[in-house]
């Protein structure tokens, strides 16, 4: 079978899972009566068929910490009621994402079997413009084909998005089991992998932008599945709102890019910059710089980047396979793919470059600062994959694409992994999310730990794990890249300090250290089923083995160890072989590797101190914070950046905008409408006057003069017969006597 | 003793003239009013005869029957009108049917 020319197929399986349960969702998970029945009078008032009413029936005395509880996955493995619909919803939807799987798996071999690692299918014209005058004055017709391109970009982007994505699905069949909405969570969760599918096979900008635009939907829908709930359903606006943002600049990316280049092909777009018809921008901050700049500013807004990631964290209402496939796996890093699909425009435009790389190597740091002191562990997550993805953008920054996507690739092995671990902690403690809740799991949920375990070393950057690689990697490349220098060279190595800190940190407060969890809880304790720890399992090895890929060149492997540089290669030339050069040429080996050991011993230091911190002497946190509170204060508070936006943005700009414009309609548009009529009524006033006076005035006079001169006249006019014939006869006499006297 | 000529005739039909012409003007009973209306067609009529005969014609005596048959249809129409009158204004005085002014 030729897979290659079936990859239109691909985003196909889940859309048809997504219309499937959309659809005839209903129909497949009636609200099962009998939960109510066996409830045990828990929840008495259960309004059958109200399924999005959130009302837990619970099926044992298992109910406190009730009143806390931030995700509703934990109910699940008791009382199962297996109807056999549900069993289908199990099927199809991760059915569905596995044969995406198969089927990018195969074209993907095949595609690595061809000599030009490029194919290309154009199923019919999407959109199809009327003729244009671009900048430069040539003409230029814009299209828009419903066309896929599978190239080694794409299809590291598909793997990751149907493998994690499968994985997640088996999760969620085990994890969201006792929640209302149960075919509608799976079928946004499909409806969102066809989106993300979308993204990533696009062959043009115009394309890509509406897989973009599809995944905030889902992301959106997802955030607010427990939209009865206020600050759920607040935080899906706000991820919403906060990628327009973000899109505003990616629109306005895409028509420059027409306007100067006139397409927007993948293909077409890098072609022309890499013809030699535009120079590299070193000078100024030229309409390249400023293409790239705005196609940046919509990367941030859906990479979660500085200033436009207050909403990731708070995406983390969702339930927790959400916030693992979606807010920290795939959908978060569309804006590493898309700046890395634009890779020959970024290169050619330094001065943008730096300041993604700033922008990354900031938000990198921020983030960490803020998860150092969180105590949801779930918040702490969120910030970390915003640092994360803050170190996918200073890998783009300084030019290394192929490590940002090699970041991006095992990151969402362990950040996948660690946020579903989380949920199964969670689930375990009854729904508890703050740590200092938590405490010596480490026996009771031995699946759950070991997989965490094996996440946390991996996101630290401990040799021989995925995190380890590529974030080394980037660090070299943030040290030598011509782009890069020492100063975004040690953010990242603080950063890395941090990851290696608040992730034991995690680990200590969950898994170590006396238990804090309350004892009614504590009995019930239990490790999660094998719908939940197998994915775990998996990507925990995933975890592990992913970095292999990539093993610095310091370490002279066998090649297939290197193997997803020279995978990536095609898609990057020559912008890669630049950066590979000049890293080469400034790297003495010895700086590399004095450099890997510094990042090796700060992760180490960092899991010592969170050890010694958190586990063997807990009293020192308290000591530390009492002591630094206003630092403390202003990390708990998370640099206060919501306060500010809310100040700045939603009081200042919204509300004292709506003020301001209340202002404006009140005295200038109802001030010139009030206006108006008073002028009319002014302007018909005078025109009453003159019609009045002058008019009627005239026509009176007329009839007024008309009048006294038909006075005399009248005075003959007696109506008498006798008169009128009296007059004739005088007439008569008259010219008689004329004619007679003549 | 003058025989009777031209002139004679010409001064009856002269004065039946001035006779219906004062009564039409003067007289306020419109069916006296039709009636000086009938003196001056016959004083016409005495007109058209008389020069008929002095001037050998007869021209003027068939004029004549035309106004007889002129006053008879005149005379039948005018008391039509004034019995239509009179069923509406009870009168047929001429000065109280003073309508015919602004």
């Amino acid at each position: 079978m030729n897979f290659l020319d079936q990859i239109w197929l691909i985003p196909l399986f889940p859309l048809l899972g997504a219309a499937l349960m959309l659809l005839l969702g209903k129909m497949l998970d009636p609200q099962p009566v009998s939960e109510v029945a066996v409830a045990g009078g828990v929840e008495p008032v259960f309004e059958h068929g109200h399924d999005h009413d959130h009302q837990h029936p619970h099926h044992h005395d298992h109910h406190h910490g009730h009143g806390h509880t931030h995700d509703h996955g934990h109910d699940h493995s008791h009382g199962h009621v297996h109807s056999p619909l549900k069993f289908l919803i199990n099927l199809i939807c991760p059915g569905m994402v596995l044969l995406s799987l198969i089927f990018s798996a195969g074209a993907v071999w095949q595609l690595s079997q061809q000599t030009e690692r490029v194919h290309q299918v154009i199923q019919f014209t999407w959109l199809a413009g009327l003729p244009f005058h671009m900048a430069n004055g040539q003409m230029a017709a814009f299209q828009a084909d419903w066309g896929f391109l599978l190239d080694p970009l794409s299809s590291v982007m598909i793997l990751v998005v149907t493998g994690v994505g499968f994985l997640i699905h088996v999760y969620s069949t085990g994890y969201m089991a006792h929640d209302n909405g149960y075919y509608r969570f799976f079928g946004y969760l499909n409806l969102f992998v066809f989106f993300m599918l979308m993204l990533v096979l696009a062959n043009n900008y115009a394309l890509l932008f509406v897989g973009w635009e599809g995944v905030g939907l889902c992301s959106y829908l997802l955030i607010g599945f427990y939209f009865h709930k206020k600050s759920a359903a607040d935080a899906g606006k706000k991820a919403f709102i906060v990628n327009r943002v973000g899109d505003s600049g990616f629109v306005l990316g895409m028509l420059l890019m027409l306007s100067v280049l006139g397409t927007v092909k993948f293909t077409d777009v890098n072609t022309v910059l890499r013809s030699g018809q535009f120079a590299v921008e070193t000078g100024g901050f030229g309409v390249l710089s400023v293409m790239a700049l705005l196609l940046f500013i919509g990367a941030t807004g859906k990479s979660a980047q500085f200033p436009l990631y207050v909403w990731l964290p708070d995406a983390m209402e969702g339930p927790t396979p959400v916030s693992a496939l979606i807010h920290a796996a795939t959908m978060v890093t569309a804006g590493v793919y898309m700046v890395a699909r634009s890779s020959a425009l970024f290169s050619l435009t330094p001065k943008t470059s730096l300041i993604v790389a700033v922008v990354g190597a900031f938000t990198a740091i921020l983030a960490a600062t803020i998860a150092l002191v969180q105590n949801d562990i779930k918040r702490v997550l969120a910030y970390s994959t915003v640092s994360q993805l803050g170190y996918m953008f200073l890998a783009l920054g300084v030019g290394a694409y192929w490590v940002a996507i090699f970041h991006l690739f095992t990151h969402a092995f362990f950040k996948a992994l660690l946020f579903l671990g989380s949920g199964s902690v969670i689930h375990a403690v009854g729904g508890e999310q703050d740590m200092r809740r938590m405490g010596a799991l480490k026996d009771k949920i031995p699946i759950t730990h070991w997989t965490m375990w094996v996440g946390s070393i991996a996101i630290a950057g401990i040799p021989g794990f995925a995190g380890f690689f590529s974030k080394d990697e980037i660090l070299w490349q943030a040290y030598s890249s011509p782009l890069g220098s020492p100063l975004l060279w040690s953010v990242g190595f603080v950063t890395a300090a941090l990851t290696a800190f608040y992730m034991w940190r995690l680990m200590n407060m969950t898994f170590y250290g006396k238990s804090h969890v309350p004892p009614e809880v504590e009995k019930h304790i239990h490790e999660s089923p094998a719908s939940m720890t197998v994915p775990l399992s998996l990507l925990a090895a995933g975890s592990v083995l992913a970095g292999w890929l990539g093993t610095p060149k310091l370490w002279n492997l066998p090649e297939v160890f290197r193997g997803f540089e020279a995978w990536l290669e095609p898609a990057f030339t020559p912008a890669v072989a630049a950066a590979h050069e000049a890293a080469n040429a400034a790297g003495e080996s010895s700086m590399e590797l004095t450099l890997m050991l510094a990042s090796i011993l700060v992760a180490i230091v960092g899991i010592w101190v969170a050890r010694v911190l958190y586990c063997q002497k807990p009293e020192i946190p308290d000591r530390i914070e009492a002591r630094f509170k206003p630092v403390y204060t202003l990390l708990y508070n998370k640099w206060y950046v919501d306060e500010i936006y809310d100040f700045l943005f939603v009081d200042g700009l919204c509300k004292g905008g709506g003020l301001a414009l209340g202002a404006f309609d009140r005295d200038v548009v109802d001030g010139g409408v009030n206006g108006a009529g008073w002028l009319t009524r002014f302007s018909s006033t005078v025109s009453i006057w003159w019609d009045t006076w002058i008019v009627d005035g005239a026509v009176r006079f007329g009839s007024f003069f008309v009048k006294m001169m038909s006075y005399p006249v009248c005075i003959l006019e007696t109506g008498r017969v006798q008169t009128y014939a009296f007059f004739v006869v005088v007439g008569v006499l008259a010219f008689l006597g004329f004619y007679v006297t003549r | 003793m003058h025989p009777i000529g031209t002139v004679h005739y010409l001064a009856l039909s002269t004065a039946l003239l001035l006779i219906g012409t004062v009564g039409v003007l003067t007289r306020r009973n419109i069916v006296i009013i039709l009636m000086s209306i009938e003196l001056i067609l016959n004083a016409v009529n005495i007109n058209l005869i008389v020069f008929s005969r002095a001037l050998h014609s007869v021209s003027g005596q068939v004029f004549a029957i035309f106004v007889i048959t002129d006053a008879v249809a005149e005379a039948a129409v005018g008391l039509g009108i004034l019995i239509a009158l009179f069923r509406n204004k009870e009168t047929v005085l001429a000065d109280e049917i003073d309508l015919l002014k602004w």
